[in-house]
């Protein structure tokens, strides 16, 4: 009987269909992610079992940290842009084509109206050194400039897309409740009942009934 | 790594020159490593953009008077967040009249959870009503709309706390 011969084969194979998958998929992720952008406020937000998302666009994210500061965000940066005319419009402030298209990149902010000129006259690297002294937008009953904001933002975003916003409270875990309840009041007052509070996702736990 | 190149050509022994023969096939792994690095991190990034939401929804506010709903009082709970993570509770009203019998737990498991569960199974259309004190924090208030949603209790209010729930902490001495 004639010796089996083991079948001598190359060790390498063809990486070929792989590769082309891999960068299929590489070109696609890098196509439909959007960055997380960079946040004025490092908030930490409590956690919940709620498992439902936050809408992907519409959305009017009104931030409070723990000392109390409020700062809001739009989305979309064409809302932002028109809701900045139309707030700087109101309190008579005037701004540039380059602090729009600052303000346009900028997540979210937390000034009065007054010195948000001089915020968006800045670079990014100096906005960042003053994000601690931000005070955080007047929302008391003698000056309340949230509501102009989120209502402009409404309108603008109405106008633009067709379509009503979302309100995002995104709340650090020890922001105080009076300051949130404070926020859901000013926005009753203009009739939105309904809120979004962001939140961590946390395992449901087994309830006896 | 999935190559193995076969030996280069060392010459023989000195003699002719002959023209290296050069493999065709390039060395991917470097390539594909790097591929497979951006696709990890596209992909987790991508995943983890969206947060989760609680929604809370708000009662509108009747501008009418009669139109309210009365709160009957064997229906009523009340639950008070207190500073440094403490929860009093009581059924009932709170009157100067007739104080109520105010207890206190906490956010975990067997505290407010098994508390709100037991009121449940006694009075099925318990109301809860939740009062912030003012040193309460966001996450307390988290806590409890979460409770809310595992106990499936359905109807409950965020309301401002009164002084009288003020006094009735202070003289309990909880």
């Amino acid at each position: 009987m004639p010796k089996v011969k083991p079948h001598r084969t190359s060790p390498s194979l063809d990486m070929t269909p792989m590769v082309d998958l891999a960068f299929l998929l590489v070109t696609f992720f890098m196509l439909t992610t959007k960055f997380a952008p960079e946040e004025t406020v490092v908030v930490d937000t409590p956690s919940s079992t709620s498992d439902i998302k936050l809408p992907e666009s519409n959305v009017i994210t009104l931030t409070v940290d723990k000392n109390k500061r409020v700062f809001f965000g739009v989305d979309d940066d064409k809302t932002k842009v028109a809701t900045l005319q139309k707030v700087g419009a109101k309190y008579g402030v005037n701004f540039s084509a380059a602090q729009a298209k600052a303000f346009g990149n900028l997540t979210n902010f937390g000034v009065p109206i007054g010195q948000l000129g001089s915020l968006l006259s800045m670079d990014a690297d100096a906005r960042k050194a003053v994000a601690k002294s931000e005070p955080g937008i007047p929302m008391d009953s003698l000056n309340n400039q949230l509501i102009d904001w989120v209502m402009e933002a409404r309108k603008a975003n109405l106008s633009l897309f067709k379509k009503q916003t979302f309100i995002a409270i995104k709340g650090d875990g020890q922001a105080d409740v009076p300051t949130v309840q404070q926020i859901i009041k000013v926005l009753q007052e203009k009739d939105i009942n309904r809120f979004n509070l962001i939140t961590d996702l946390e395992n449901k736990p087994v309830v006896r009934k | 790594m999935a190559e193995i190149q076969g030996k280069a050509d060392s010459g023989g022994k000195g003699g002719k020159k002959r023209a290296k023969k050069m493999s065709t096939k390039i060395d991917m792994t470097p390539m594909v490593d790097l591929a497979f690095l951006l696709l990890t991190f596209f992909m987790l990034t991508t995943t983890f953009a969206k947060p989760n939401v609680m929604q809370l929804t708000m009662p509108v506010k009747e501008k009418n008077e009669d139109e309210q709903t009365k709160l009957k009082e064997s229906e009523a709970f009340t639950i008070i967040m207190g500073e440094n993570n403490k929860v009093y509770y009581y059924a009932g009203m709170n009157s100067a009249e007739s104080k109520a019998d105010l207890k206190v737990t906490d956010y975990g498991p067997n505290g407010i959870r098994q508390v709100i569960l037991d009121r449940q199974r006694v009075q099925p259309k318990t109301v809860i009503l939740i009062k912030p004190d003012d040193k309460a924090v966001y996450k307390n208030m988290v806590d409890i709309l979460d409770e809310m949603n595992i106990t499936n209790q359905k109807k409950y209010a965020l309301v401002k706390i009164a002084k009288s729930d003020k006094d009735l902490i202070k003289a309990s001495g909880l």
